[in-house]
């Protein structure tokens, strides 16, 4: 017994140093709870991502240490200060919740280790409390529905009503539409997040207003649950919906199971697509579809790029992970090949970006995806970046 | 103190101990982490420590204890937020705040017995913690960070200090096993033990026991919103989700494990019951699916708790 | 003010009601007569939205779904009676939410091994899925039949309690426990069935909400808390205080979502109205309980012989 005990030991020490060299990435997501669906799909990208770079970067052995946030401020938090102070992680990635994005943030900038969120964008860490060490590779929380306010100007929508749930990301939506429709505004709700999944009374208020269009963000499968009582009101086909987040590559194919044809049409705007033409996004989501078989969502994307990110940084300081001046300057280029195409990283290192109308269509297998139309707005920086002094 | 004689307090003992030395223990052997770990338990002590004042010794079954969790929280939370920071304003304001509520909700529910107390003590801690849902102003769901500590201004008490910290919740701790042990031991103690086993009996010898009872959940509130304050200061953060009713279904169980009705039984409950979590969650994510069906069995087998398990029969309380 | 939206908000309400009377319903039995505090009841109302909602997917029809859901729920109700809480009924009431604590992270778990993260999504038949028009109101035909059918299943209980055999078992079980089991009534098979019946009717309200706000894990728990207030507001062991009690919640919460904001306008600036509207409007329910607790501390309908 002992000497086996021993024998592991000494394999557990053989294993370990080389560690030192190794790379260690915190991934932080949501893996349990209803919306673990997201998580999974980020989980699922990462592990793509790392297959396409075989599992090294500059040489150097990455490992992925996931981590559970429970769909919770508090226990994210809980979970990064494991993966910061126990797991002596090297770099922290990921992040669904703006909420456990602002909560974790600290822990991970006060032990002075890059912070990168795959999709969290949170107007504070935008604006006033921006930070050298965090980077943003998804997009500023205002900027999706900045350009949907913009397609709705374009469309003809004169008067709006706005139904999206009550917390950071979902203020931050319908102040970005706020800020760039040029209607009115005829009504707005927030309601109760996460829980409230029936929304008659909201419904029964819009169908009482008569407006040219709805906006909402109802993130995960709150999103299904929306679109259904909207149809089932009699509202779709009355007045037109419009969203951000909302329809995804997790949702889509839910819909489909359902034959619930009205939603194809549907318009939203989003920084990248599945069927965005680049030889990376083609790359992505040709290999991610033979993988999983489906369509990668824009979480996906976005892990998948939080990795060629990382390794963009590991290169240029040729795996000096403890370079973390050399990272930063190197991060702040954002030199690799994106899924979204072009992009720069802004002076608070939030992207600086294009953004794409999208309309949900069948595929030609019949799968339900989107199609990308044309860029709403062009190189586009979010609202806050003249609050970030850096 | 016969208490300190037996086999589980002894266990306490070592429990306590060990949150004494962690801060140098933890470190030196390489996992810094668990200081964290170990000042996060001792504040949820304290809080079950609170409950079980109440509920262990006057039979009032909260549930809904968390909320001053969050009350005492939020105040530090919301006044750093307006830019104070003083703590000589902060904590006596969230004591306050916290003797107000309780002062209310004690009042409303402690005219009703039985399962309507607990079912009006948990709404009335959700109706709180759907207030903080929708304050937009204070995060909303998000919670709010608190951007610095308490500043007593003193320079040799910073709680920027990690060891100060740490030192604090620890004396809070040891204070608050030693006044649960003090009241209890008091006339207001037995008159509160008395009205617990038969009220009729003590009213009727002239003693009013709504107020006792009051006065009772009112110091119960004040001890958990001062676990809440240290909580907001440890964390620097505060969020609805630490006053949502599973934390006070958590706090319950912790009494319960520990063994209610016993001075240092919280306090092992809390620690066996947040290590249990924390050694279970990294093992699986599934863990609710053991977590759950082992609380099922420590109610149907260990009534005592751990206490209870580990005291000789004769010696027990009841 | 616009009285074809004041209409739709109170039929609104009502349905909101009536699922709150489904998942009363149950608890206030269970009791009233077992005197057991359950907190799994939340995890009734979801295992019936998943095993209901996965029948209806599989055969493809929603109402084969429902059907087959009411046997299904009433064996797992009796099983997890005659497994957990029978043992609890000589507990006191701590011990009962503390273990029915630990059911529902056991059953919420196990629901994610057999279903999945991702919940469950179940269509409507066609003839369910639009809205008719009443008059000047269009309504969504499916939260009309949530209507009706609650109203049925109210209807059939109040005929169950009061004019069958096994509801005159129910009622002496509830009034008087020991004296019904010395006059020769099974109890432990009165409690097993009254479980069952709850059950399914938790069940029924899951699966029945299902269509509108898709199976996911957890999805019981807010609804407990709601019925809890509920039977509180109504009097623990009435079924007709728990039907009137969900009514009244169920309007006054759908009223205070639509209508607070705009009231509270007469009084306040519109920005102080934006963020008190809904800030009073998710506690008004509660405050409306604690009003009534302060009151009549039994409740409004405090069954007869009870207590």
């Amino acid at each position: 017994m002992l000497k086996k005990l021993l024998g592991t030991a000494a394999i557990a020490t053989l294993l370990a140093s080389p560690a030192a060299a190794d790379i260690k990435i915190g991934f932080v997501t949501t893996l349990t709870t209803p919306v673990a669906v997201i998580g999974k799909d980020m989980r699922d990208a990462v592990e793509l991502a790392m297959e396409h770079i075989g599992g090294k970067m500059a040489g150097e052995d990455v490992e992925i240490v996931y981590a559970d946030d429970e769909f919770n401020s508090q226990k994210g938090k809980q979970a990064t200060e494991r993966l910061v102070l126990r797991d002596d992680v090297d770099i922290v990635a990921g992040y669904i919740w703006s909420n456990v994005l602002l909560a974790s943030a600290p822990v991970v900038l006060n032990a002075d280790k890059i912070l990168i969120s795959a999709n969290a964008g949170p107007s504070p860490l935008a604006g006033a409390q921006c930070n050298k060490n965090f980077f943003n590779i998804a997009w500023q929380n205002d900027q999706t529905p900045m350009a949907l306010g913009e397609l709705l100007n374009q469309q003809g929508v004169k008067s709006l009503y706005l139904v999206a749930p009550n917390y950071a990301a979902g203020q931050n939506m319908v102040a970005g539409v706020e800020r760039t429709f040029k209607g009115k505004v005829v009504g707005k709700d927030m309601t109760v997040w996460p829980s409230q999944r029936d929304w008659s009374a909201e419904l029964s208020k819009v169908k009482a207003a008569k407006p040219d269009g709805v906006f909402t963000f109802y993130p995960g499968p709150a999103g299904p649950a929306f679109i259904k009582q909207y149809q089932q009101a009699g509202l779709e086909g009355e007045v037109p919906l419009y969203s951000v987040y909302t329809l995804d590559s997790i949702s889509l194919p839910l819909f489909q199971k359902a034959g619930m044809e009205t939603v194809l049409g549907t318009k939203m705007t989003q920084f990248w697509a599945p069927d965005l033409d680049n030889a990376a996004n083609k790359k992505f989501v040709g290999d991610f579809r033979k993988k999983y078989g489906r369509y990668p969502s824009f979480y996906a994307a976005q892990s998948y790029d939080a990795i060629m990110f990382i390794k963009s940084g590991v290169e240029a300081v040729s795996g000096d992970i403890g370079n973390i001046d050399g990272m930063r300057a190197a991060l702040k280029k954002a030199d690799f090949d994106s899924v979204r195409g072009d992009f720069t990283m802004g002076n608070n290192h939030f992207p600086i970006q294009n953004f794409y109308e999208r309309t949900v269509v069948k595929d030609a297998d019949g799968n339900w995806t989107t199609a990308v139309g044309r860029a709403v707005l062009t190189n586009h920086q979010d609202p806050y970046a003249s609050q970030c002094k850096m | 103190m016969a208490e300190l004689k037996n086999p589980a307090s002894i266990l306490t003992l070592i429990v306590i101990g060990l949150c004494a030395v962690v801060p140098f223990l933890a470190p030196a052997l390489g996992e810094p982490f668990y200081v964290i770990v170990f000042a996060r338990i001792m504040i949820w002590a304290i809080a079950a420590v609170s409950l079980n004042l109440i509920m262990g010794y006057g039979g009032m079954i909260s549930f809904g204890h968390a909320v001053y969790l969050g009350i005492g929280g939020y105040t530090i939370g919301i006044l750093a937020f307006h830019g104070i920071t003083s703590a000589w304003i902060q904590w006596p304001v969230a004591i306050g705040a916290c003797a107000f509520i309780s002062l209310i909700f004690g009042a409303i529910s402690l005219r009703t017995r039985g399962v309507y107390f607990i079912m009006i003590t948990l709404a009335l801690a959700q109706m709180i913690f759907f207030l903080s849902v929708s304050a937009e102003r204070y995060g909303s769901d998000d919670g709010l960070n608190i951007l610095t500590r308490s500043d007593f201004g003193l320079s040799f008490f910073d709680l920027n200090d990690k060891l100060t910290m740490y030192y604090t919740i620890f004396a809070v701790l040891l204070a608050s096993v030693f006044i649960s042990w003090k009241l209890i031991h008091s006339r207001f103690g037995v008159v509160m033990r008395a009205a617990k086993s038969n009220d009729t009996r003590v009213q009727a010898v002239g003693v009013s026991t709504y107020r006792y009872r009051l006065i009772a959940f009112v110091i119960a509130g004040v001890m958990c919103g001062i676990a809440g304050l240290l909580q907001a200061n440890f964390e620097r953060f505060v969020s609805p989700d630490m006053m949502n009713w599973p934390r006070s279904g958590e706090l319950i169980f912790m009494v319960v494990l520990g063994g209610m009705s016993t001075i240092f039984g919280p306090v092992t409950g809390a620690f066996v019951f947040l290590m249990l979590s924390e050694i279970l969650s990294t093992w699986t994510i599934h863990w609710h699916i053991i977590f759950g069906p082992f609380l099922v069995l420590v109610v149907l087998f260990a009534r005592g708790g751990i206490h209870g398990l580990l005291t000789p029969r004769a010696s027990r309380d009841e | 003010m616009d009285y074809v939206l004041l209409i739709e908000q109170f039929l609104n309400g009502f349905q909101l009601g009536i699922i709150l009377f489904l998942m009363a319903a149950g608890l206030t039995l269970v009791f009233g007569i077992m005197d057991l505090v359950n907190l799994a009841h939340g995890s009734m109302f979801m295992i019936g939205a998943f095993v209901g909602g996965t029948i209806a997917v599989v055969t493809g029809s929603f109402v084969i779904g429902v059907i087959l859901m009411i046997p299904a729920m009433l064996i797992i109700g009796i099983v997890v009676e005659m497994t957990t809480l029978r043992t609890l009924y000589p507990r006191d009431h701590l011990d009962h939410v503390l273990a029915t604590f630990g059911l529902i992270l056991f059953f919420n778990e196990a629901t994610r091994l057999i279903w999945g993260p991702e919940g469950l999504i179940v269509p409507l038949p066609a003839f369910l899925d639009g809205s008719v028009a009443l008059g000047a109101i269009t309504y969504p035909v499916y939260r009309i039949v949530i209507i009706v059918v609650g109203l049925l299943v109210a209807l059939g209980l109040y005929i169950l309690v009061s004019r069958t055999r096994i509801g005159m078992l129910i009622r002496a079980g509830a009034s008087n426990r020991a004296m019904a089991g010395a006059l020769g009534v099974n109890i432990p098979l009165l409690f097993s069935i009254v479980f069952g019946i709850g059950a399914v009717l938790a069940g029924l309200a899951g699966l029945i909400i299902t269509p509108i706000t898709a199976a996911q894990i957890g999805m019981g728990e807010d609804v407990l808390i709601l019925a809890f207030v509920v039977i509180v507001i109504g009097g623990i062991g009435s079924i007709r205080g728990a039907f009137i009690a969900s009514i009244v919640t169920g309007v006054i919460d759908t009223m205070g979502r639509s209508f607070l904001d705009v009231f509270l306008l007469l009084f306040l600036p519109e920005n102080a109205a934006e963020s008190a509207g809904p800030a009073l409007s998710s506690m008004m329910i509660y405050i409306l309980m604690a009003a009534i607790l302060f009151f009549r501390p039994q409740g409004l309908f405090p069954p007869k012989g009870a207590g």
